[in-house]
């Protein structure tokens, strides 16, 4: 139960910066990408936010298991293979295009604006799109 | 100095949130892998991320009722933008295992090499992409 509420907290907290810190604004997310235009270096003193807060914690809080649940899922994979690659330069052209990573494309569902819903489905049906074609990739 | 204050501090709640995740329930906040996990066949242990989704959506309300002077989302964008967009980051962030939240927030905090090089990609990809767009 714990977990759930911690969970949603997390959740709730998470929204809360990437709105304050204006990463929800597709305007404000190309500014940062328009390194050749007119640039808005926002972005870099938000990640510099997350990242120091972050590397912090991970590295100094040591701990055998989660506060409040069994075992720590980290993700184990050290390899650069061709699925990192090319996802990323998907990835990227898809965020250049819209401005929207998924993160604020959750968050800005709850503005009903129906080009935010448009671009969520569209991100959704992405996914799903990848769930079978890595499917067949994989006979 | 608007331009720092309000990210940084944002950065630092974002970093917050994430570290809560992780020392409290043992979970990176990698969103798009969390999104995409919740679509498939629940299982009981992966309950948590439906709450953290919510939470998401929570978090925007609340400030939609709180201060909705200072959630501002300025879409100017063709319906191909937002589609072909939205459906190349779908199936990007799938391919490549992250996002911004997952490689660019935790995945760099903990000096993971896939993830410091997958971040350098989509950052470049993204700045070539709107350059483009601005040229096109």
């Amino acid at each position: 139960m714990v977990v759930y509420f911690i969970s949603l907290l997390s959740g709730v907290l998470f929204s809360v910066g990437l709105i304050i810190s204006e990463m929800v604004n597709p305007a404000k997310v190309i500014g940062f990408l328009d390194v050749f235009g007119e640039w808005d270096y926002s972005l870099v003193f938000v990640m510099l936010g997350a990242i120091s807060v972050n590397f912090v914690v991970f590295k100094f809080v040591k701990k055998e298991k989660p506060i409040f649940n069994g075992v720590f899922h980290l993700p184990t994979r050290n390899d650069i293979d061709w699925r990192l690659l090319t996802g990323s330069v998907l990835f990227g052209v898809g965020w250049g295009m819209a401005g929207i990573c998924p993160g604020p494309a959750i968050v800005n569902l709850a503005s009903m604006n129906s080009d935010m819903l448009l671009f969520f489905v569209s991100m959704i049906s992405g996914m799903i799109i990848y769930k079978y074609l890595n499917r067949f990739i994989k006979e | 100095m608007n331009n720092i204050l309000a990210p940084l501090l944002g950065g630092i709640i974002i970093g917050t949130a994430s570290s809560l995740l992780l020392i409290g329930v043992g979970r990176i906040s990698g969103i798009s892998s969390i999104l995409a996990q919740t679509i498939s066949r629940p299982v009981k242990e992966d309950f948590w991320k439906y709450f953290f989704l919510l939470g998401l959506v929570v978090g925007s309300i609340l400030f939609l009722i709180i201060s909705p002077k200072d959630y501002e989302v300025a879409l100017d964008l063709s319906k191909t933008e937002i589609i072909l967009g939205g459906f190349l980051v779908g199936l990007g962030t799938r391919l490549g295992s992250g996002c911004t939240s997952g490689h660019g927030v935790c995945g760099i905090s903990r000096l993971s090499r896939r993830s410091i090089l997958a971040t350098l990609i989509f950052i470049s990809t993204g700045v070539l992409t709107v350059a483009l767009k601005g040229v096109l």
